[in-house]
């Protein structure tokens, strides 16, 4: 069963970490004795007790949680390999992948206690059963083995262990090296976040061409999964999603970017110290607001309003018209502008304003030729950071937005975006068998390059522009 | 604020320091162009100068002394409104500018700037061209009638600011590739070519290498020909090169104002003498 | 006053004042043309005679011309500090609008109508031996009805009919108290049930009776029929329908029924689900930023980390959930939809705000500080554990809690983990379990077709608005409580 592995894995778990505490005293305990005793230079310790102490603890619990934090990452896919092998070749025997993954998922939800419908076959029961068996020694395995290892690096440590044993170099390293690691990570979800959408995405270029799928004018992956016309219907060229979704990025970029920088505008140059303090933390609370209810924000209020507007001169629009997405999509954006203007204008040097000020220029004469120039890099980089957020922005776009892909140009019309269509096809449960989810992923690839793009521009724009003033 | 008040002391007070002005300048033989009479500044509630009243010839220079943190750039700055930039700070007492008073509200200190220019401590060239660089405050205030006009201000002023020579071939680089001192002087011709009556320098050599200093004080005595200068200075060596007169600031007051030569060789304050010897600054 | 106030002041009364005088000065002279021209000083100007003129041709800056120009530009200047002004003013207007919109949809939700009556639990109808097999629905009803007029108990279609006006939880409600006081069965109780979405609404003024103008009105069909509405009425005549303050939103798990659906749930899921973030995040962020403040070498690896670091930062939050998905669940097996796989994915995204946050604490303790530790004979790493940390905990802190705050309202990456799940009861919630969060919940109602749950969801809003002001709060606090002047 699958409670005792649990069982198992945590009993295990608990009893290392008791054991490398219980190691850490007692090599705590063993230096401070020679610390206590210590006569003369000869048996000095070299390194305080704690550090002993903390290096037998180390030794104790790192390897031997490490190996079980892979023990449990890994158990999954190997039983099920195992699990798969060991059914009856008449049962697997010419079946496709996605039908073999349906069998070993029902198998794995059996053994894990829940309910499924319909009577198993006797195949099945046999297998959940030794599933099952498998399950509760891999957990006693993982217990035995995690203890051994323990044992053997405090025997290991404990070894180890003199007066001149450099124990805080040693455990200083070992801190280094786990810092090193956390750091890593950033890297580790970049790589992460690279593979699993290269991954999903190269399977759906082997269901759907990728001229079909960047050039394509016709998106609906919702028929597409009826039958096995995916590609001659060609169902997923992702033209109208990108068009949707820069319509509905442009709509909130023109609002936006005025918006904001003009306000920025006012706020570094015009504003006295004390409208500033009531402006920015207003600006900032619009800035922490959930983007969810930004979407409902617009359902609720914006788009019944542009719709009103849109009929009142003749436009027939969408309920969910890109505008009305586009707007709300704007007010999250004006706060982000404003505050990455308000650093590119503030970022230029004092005497730049200065100068211009003693030279008899008005605020605005300074501001128009002088400080806009000099702070343009910046607020470029900001408007870049800033398209990115609009084309990734997801809850707006999917309360506020359509699902149908149209290629319009026309902000009274309902659009999708790419966003937008992630969320439709993999919400709800997903099997990673189908164009329809692997779709999503192409799409995710393709949204993490375009972002990506304006981040690395972005920054390079931001790192050039300050060598300028530095 | 109770302004009418104000502005009816101001002009009492205006009045009073244009019938007894221009004592102090007429020893230098010029005329006065700038009057100032007990003049107080407040940074919120701290006092940075206390009851300065001061005499500035005209075509002369004056230089302002005095330790760090003694007010003289506050001063400085207060002979054309600069210190209006910075919200906390209240400037009290009487600027006459030909006997004007330009604290008062009829004054648009847009112009007023125009009239006094400022040179600043560091090179502040904007990022744009040499040519824009100098060009900047005749278009803003709308000096030259064409481009001709425009061009012929440019060339005079680099060349008041001895800079042309060095400059007349690339008039279209980018103003911030000059060398420190070719930078300070482009800031000077910047600020003469909106023909000002008066210009204002706050340590204009202290970031630059001294050969460029040398180019910048020779350049301060043409200059002095046609200008009233008004020079902040921490070297005194400098102070006693370049000016006529000399004001030793201390702590926010006004010890002793005099000719260079009798500040430098017979103060008559025993601070300006420990200051001048070096006891201390 | 700024210097603009001034300028303004001074522009108005200066212009003319000045145009008289520059009018006298060139009264006397021929009229300056307003550049290049050679004209002495200032009309004011007493000191400054014609002998300058010879040197540096002076700007007569009291022309016409020149005048006329100035307050173009003086208008110029006020033109750009209005708009700016509107800009920013829009902007507050469009928070103001938010905020009104939402409050206007949302307080209603804090109060629930409830209706007072008495129920006759007869022995034929509640068997105490197995209550909950009892005819509670009858019960009900027939509780109604006794409060109603003879006509409603005549006619049997309205007596079918007035079930409507309680909320068809109100016989598992009227259960679940009996259950639990079993002396009650054979006697008549007065018991509160809820009542029915649409009369909730009806008796908070949302939705009117009769809806249509002139012509064609007719009655609401939301409430069933006039005389429900009339029943209602009635009810409420003989003070039996209350509206207290609306506990079961905080207290009740979702429901498929708005007046039922509480955010109970929602609000432990998030709390399980941030909590699975901090403990990922937090040591990790510190001691990825300590390594990359106060160690690392400066090489490719390094730089590489922190392009990496700036970059995440700004990666789209549903590729976070694509990951979540294809990763943590398919590859990993992680559980879907439980707050483990949400925190993990969380984790990711938080990591970037501390990290940077952390290191700009770390920044901002003075060297005097680390040579001080270092002086003494502190190791490195005793340096940075010992001294620098501790001082820098408050900003790490504030970091930490924004942090926190962004991870709270996130909600596509969620999605895609599935934590959007259904949960009608609170009592099985774990971090391998199936849950919501307080977002995803928010998407959930607003995505439900009941009217109900529009009040609902904008009061879940302000929920969830509500914690995260809290949290600014607090870390706002902590910034300034704890922050040190070096």
């Amino acid at each position: 069963m699958r409670g005792v592995w649990a069982v198992m894995i945590l009993l295990a778990t608990l009893l290392i970490l008791a054991l490398a505490a219980l190691a850490g005293w007692l090599g705590w305990r063993r230096a401070r004795r020679v610390e206590l005793v210590s006569t003369g230079h000869h048996d000095r310790l070299h390194s305080r007790p704690v550090y002993h102490g903390l290096y037998v603890a180390i030794w104790t619990g790192v390897p031997a949680l490490l190996l079980l934090l892979l023990w449990v990452a890994m158990q999954g896919t190997v039983l099920q390999a195992l699990l798969l092998a060991s059914l009856p070749p008449e049962v697997v025997e010419g079946l496709d992948e996605p039908a073999r993954a349906v069998i070993v998922n029902e198998i794995i939800t059996r053994a894990a206690g829940n309910a499924l419908p319909g009577e198993p076959a006797p195949y099945i029961i046999e297998a959940v059963q030794r599933l099952q068996r498998w399950q509760a020694m891999a957990g006693m395995a993982a217990l035995a083995l995690g203890l051994a290892v323990a044992l053997a690096g405090l025997a290991f440590a404990w070894k180890r262990l003199s007066p001149g044993f450099r124990a805080r170099r040693a455990v200083e390293r070992a801190f280094t090296w786990a810092m090193l690691v956390c750091a890593s990570i950033a890297i580790l979800t970049t790589v992460g976040i690279v593979l699993s959408l290269i991954f999903e995405t190269l399977r759906f270029f082997s269901m759907v061409p990728l001229t079909e799928f960047l050039f394509g004018l016709r998106w609906e992956p919702q028929i597409a999964i009826r039958a096995d016309q995916v590609a001659s219907s060609g169902a997923f060229g992702m033209i109208p999603v990108f068009a949707g979704t820069l319509l509905i990025s442009a709509v909130a970029l023109l609002f936006a970017v005025p918006i904001g920088l003009l306000s920025a505008i006012y706020l570094v140059e015009y504003a006295s110290s004390r409208f500033r303090a009531v402006a920015k933390p207003l600006l900032e609370f619009l800035a922490g607001i959930p983007t969810v209810v930004y979407g409902f924000f617009a359902i609720l209020t914006v788009a019944p309003a542009v719709k009103q507007f849109g009929d009142a001169i003749g436009m027939p629009t969408a309920p969910n018209s890109a505008l009305a997405a586009g707007l709300v999509m704007g007010i999250m954006l004006i706060p982000f502008i404003s505050s990455l203007s308000d650093d590119a204008l503030a970022a230029v040097p004092k005497a730049m304003r200065e100068g211009s000020i003693g030279l008899g220029a008005t605020r605005a004469e300074t501001i128009r030729q002088v400080l806009l120039p000099a702070a343009l890099p910046g607020i470029m980089a900001g408007v870049l950071l800033a398209t990115s957020r609009a084309i990734g922005e997801t809850m707006i776009v999917v309360m506020a937005a359509g699902i149908i892909a149209t290629l319009t140009f026309n902000p009274f019309e309902a659009v999708t975006t790419v966003t937008v269509q992630i969320v439709t096809l993999l919400i709800g449960d997903t099997e990673f068998d189908n164009p329809k989810t692997l779709a999503a992923f192409a799409l995710g690839m393709m949204l993490f390059i375009i972002t990506l793009g304006l981040n690395m521009l972005s920054m390079y724009i931001v790192r050039k522009y300050r060598e300028q003033y530095d | 604020m109770n302004n009418g008040e104000q502005t009816d002391m101001r002009t009492t007070d205006a009045a009073q320091a244009r019938q007894e002005g221009g004592g102090a300048c007429s020893e230098t033989g010029g005329d006065c162009k700038f009057i100032t009479r007990n003049v107080n500044v407040f940074y919120g509630e701290k006092q940075a100068i206390f009851d300065v009243s001061l005499d500035i010839p005209d075509r002369a220079v004056m230089a302002l002394i005095g330790p760090s943190g003694c007010g003289k750039s506050t001063y400085l700055r207060c002979l054309n409104r600069m210190n209006d930039l910075i919200d906390i700070c209240r400037v009290e007492g009487t600027f006459l500018l030909d006997g004007e008073d330009i604290y008062n509200g009829d004054i648009d200190p847009v112009l007023l700037r125009a009239r006094v220019g400022m040179v600043f401590q560091k090179p502040n060239p904007f990022p744009k061209s040499i040519f824009e660089n100098v060009a900047y405050g005749p278009r803003i205030h709308g000096l030259a009638k064409d481009r001709t006009e425009l061009e012929e201000i440019v060339e005079t002023s680099l060349r008041k600011a001895a800079l042309w020579d060095e400059v007349k071939d690339r008039l279209h680089a980018p103003g911030t590739g000059l060398s420190g001192g070719q930078q300070q002087r482009l800031c000077i011709a910047r600020a003469i070519a909106t023909r000002p009556e008066v210009i204002l320098m706050d340590e204009p050599a202290s970031a630059l290498d001294p050969i460029a200093t040398a180019r910048i004080e020779e350049l301060i005595d043409e200059l002095k020909e046609n200008y009233c200068i008004v020079i902040v200075t921490h070297s005194m060596q400098q102070a006693a090169r370049v000016s006529d007169r000399t004001a030793f600031f201390h702590l926010g007051k006004l010890i002793e104002e005099g000719p260079t030569e009798q500040i430098f060789t017979a103060p008559k304050e025993q601070q300006t003498q420990d200051y001048i010897t070096g006891r201390y600054g | 006053m700024t210097e603009e106030d001034k300028q303004a002041k001074a522009d108005e009364s200066a212009a003319s004042a000045q145009h008289e005088q520059a009018r006298q000065a060139s009264a006397g002279q021929a009229p300056a043309s307003a550049a290049g021209a050679s004209a002495s000083g200032d009309g004011g100007s007493t000191s400054s005679g014609d002998a300058a003129a010879g040197a540096v041709q002076r700007v007569d800056w009291h022309s016409p011309e020149m005048l006329a120009r100035l307050r173009r530009r003086h208008a110029a200047n006020r033109r750009m500090k209005y708009i700016g002004l509107g800009a920013i003013v829009l902007a507050a207007a469009l928070l103001g609008i938010l905020v009104s919109s939402l409050v206007n949809n949302g307080t209603s939700a804090f109060r629930q109508t409830y209706i007072a009556l008495e129920f006759d639990l007869k022995p034929e109808l509640v068997n105490p031996e197995n209550m909950r097999r009892g005819k509670w629905r009858r019960i009900v009803k027939e509780g109604l009805l006794r409060a109603l007029p003879e006509e409603y108990r005549q006619n049997r279609r309205l007596a079918r009919k007035v079930l409507k006006i309680v909320s068809r939880s109100a016989p598992y409600a009227l259960r679940d108290h009996v259950m639990e006081n079993p002396q009650l069965v054979g006697r008549t109780i007065s018991f509160e049930v809820l009542a029915a979405d649409p009369f909730d609404q009806y008796n908070k003024g949302i939705i009117p009776a009769v809806i249509g103008d002139g012509e064609k009105q007719r009655p609401n069909p939301r409430l069933g029929g006039p005389e429900l509405v009339r029943a209602f009425e009635i009810l409420k005549e003989q003070q039996r329908v209350s509206m207290p303050f609306n506990w079961g939103l905080f207290f009740h798990a979702d429901s498929r029924l708005p007046e039922t659906a509480g955010l109970a749930g929602a609000i432990v899921g998030s709390f399980l689900t941030l909590l699975v973030c901090f403990v990922i995040s937090f040591p990790t962020g510190i001691l990825a930023a300590i390594y990359l403040e106060e160690f690392a070498p400066k090489n490719r690896l390094t730089d590489f980390i922190e392009i990496n670091i700036n970059n995440l930062a700004a990666v789209p939050s549903v590729v976070f959930g694509l990951l979540g998905l294809a990763l943590f669940i398919g590859f990993f097996g992680v559980p879907r939809s439980t707050p483990l796989v949400g925190g993990m994915v969380l984790s990711l995204m938080t990591l970037p705000t501390i990290i940077i946050a952390t290191r700009a604490a770390l920044k901002a303790v003075p060297p005097s500080l680390r040579e001080a530790a270092l002086g003494v004979g502190a190791s490195h790493h005793q340096m940075v554990f010992h001294h620098v940390l501790p001082v820098a905990m408050p900003g790490i802190l504030t970091g930490a809690i924004i942090g926190m705050a962004q991870a709270l309202g996130e909600t596509a990456p969620l999605l895609l983990v599935g934590m959007n799940a259904f949960i009608p009861d609170i009592s099985n919630m774990g971090l391998t379990q199936p849950a919501t969060v307080l977002p995803t919940q928010i998407y959930s109602w607003a995505d439900s077709p009941e009217r109900g749950f529009v009040s609902r969801t904008a009061a879940a809003i302000l929920v969830l608005l509500g914690f995260l002001v809290v949290m600014n709060a607090l870390a706002i606090w902590l910034r300034q409580r704890y922050s040190t002047k070096w």
